[in-house]
């Protein structure tokens, strides 16, 4: 059942928004656009070596996926909870849920889980700290 | 606490920091010219993580050697690389030999190097790599696992602020300072307008004096590195009456130092701005002149090389 559910998640989500089964899906909060397809696998946001003409300084023929997902963010009429996720800091890949169906993990719960020490370093407790 | 952090947190002073140039051959004995040039001038300087998606000698290897050498240090790590367990060995290995400034970058892709056919790794991207140092920071582990005293670090980061998208670079700041980092090493920006925005952009989001910006400069002698940056390195933009500037010059090489303080002086002007960052290509005297005509004066102190951080048990 697990793998017909992933098989099903692949034929839909790999030919319209270049799934790469990571497992664990930002879609929603990346205006539709998937992070996994940036060739340094970026969560988020550009490098700092996104060409003159907003294309990827690994593939100079494609558009810079975070440009795309920050366009679309704010053109496409997405529901605003969804926007207001875009600048949230996500965490690393939990390289064990490749190759699993995210929907299945979403579900679940599963693709919340977080590292105790990232979960930890809230960004409240960090941003209290001393001013520059 | 480092010099650039006490100097960021508890005074209003810049803090100049310095490229420290990759170790090849001779590192060591490399490592001692290069510091005797920067000695006295620099609150910190840069050890590199193989710039340029090129191998050298570590950043671990080369902060550990700018800290004996008596300068500070400040530890880049990039996340082309190394993994994130890697990523927490480097950091903990250098914070043993007293290094405590710690600066996170996504890194130049593999394709900018001389090895374009080797696996990158991309674990982490920056803005995690933030969150990642100060964990540890905190006194754990990625994992949980306690580390116990933790290590003392001052964080920071990069940003672009002369690439696409410009308006969103201002809010990968706001996610790094979440992040951890208290300051900003920026990338050489050519283009005035740009840095102007994109400070006056971290002032309107409440930014400035939250995290510290230091924009970099670069010390070149002509104009081929300046072609060589436009059209080689990922991110950077030299607009074509930047370079025709130094080319038709009578002296280019002076053409190109009075752009390089014109830049500076520049930089040094916006809000938010709390030092500046400096790569010498030129390894002349301009290094020197540069900083006198900015107004500081070197310190040298009496004791020419402390080496009290090393290999002490």
């Amino acid at each position: 059942m697990t793998t017909f559910i992933a098989t099903i998640e692949h034929v839909v989500k790999g030919p319209v928004w270049g799934c790469q089964d990571c497992g664990q899906c930002v879609l929603h909060s990346t205006g539709m656009t998937c992070p996994m397809n940036c060739p340094k696998t970026l969560r988020n946001g550009p490098c700092g070596g996104v060409r003159e003409n907003g294309h990827c300084e690994v593939k100079p023929e494609m558009k810079c996926v975070w440009l795309k997902a920050y366009d679309r963010t704010q053109d496409w009429p997405l529901p605003s909870t969804w926007k207001a996720e875009y600048n949230h800091l996500r965490p690393p890949v939990d390289n064990r849920l490749k190759g699993t169906s995210s929907w299945k993990n979403f579900f679940t719960k599963r693709d919340r889980w977080t590292p105790p020490g990232w979960k930890n370093s809230t960004d409240e407790s960090i941003a209290s700290g001393v001013e520059i | 606490m480092s010099t650039m952090e006490h100097k960021l947190t508890n005074t209003n002073e810049m803090v100049f920091t310095a490229e420290f140039h990759s170790l090849d051959g001779n590192g060591l004995e490399k490592a001692k010219k290069y510091a005797d040039r920067m000695r006295g001038w620099f609150d910190g300087v840069n050890a590199t993580d193989n710039t340029a998606a090129h191998a050298h000698a570590s950043n671990v290897a080369t902060a550990i050697a700018i800290k004996q050498l008596g300068l500070e240090p400040i530890m880049q790590i990039v996340c082309r690389d190394k993994n994130r367990l890697a990523q927490q060995a480097d950091i903990m290995g250098a914070s043993m030999f007293g290094v405590e400034n710690f600066v996170a970058l996504t890194g130049d892709d593999v394709t900018a190097g001389d090895e374009p056919e080797a696996r990158r790794v991309f674990d982490l991207d920056g803005p995690q790599l933030v969150r990642l140092m100060n964990t540890i920071k905190r006194g754990e582990y990625m994992s949980g696992r306690k580390i116990d005293p933790a290590p003392q670090m001052f964080i920071g980061a990069v940003e672009n602020p002369g690439a696409p998208p410009f308006e969103y670079r201002v809010e990968r700041v706001a996610k790094k300072y979440a992040a951890g980092a208290k300051f900003l090493q920026l990338q050489i920006c050519y283009h005035q307008d740009r840095l102007e925005r994109f400070c006056a952009g971290v002032k309107d989001a409440g930014l400035a004096g939250k995290i510290a910006i230091i924009p970099s400069v670069v010390l070149v002698k002509g104009p081929r590195p300046l072609n060589f940056m436009h059209n080689s390195v990922p991110g950077i933009d030299v607009p074509a009456e930047q370079i025709a500037r130094v080319e038709s010059a009578s002296d280019p090489a002076e053409a190109a130092y009075l752009q390089t303080l014109e830049f500076a002086q520049h930089a040094l002007l916006q809000p938010g701005v709390r030092g500046l960052h400096i790569t010498d290509f030129r390894n002349d005297e301009t290094l020197e002149r540069l900083m006198t005509d900015l107004g500081r004066v070197r310190q040298i102190s009496t004791t020419e090389v402390k080496d009290d951080h090393a290999y002490s048990a």
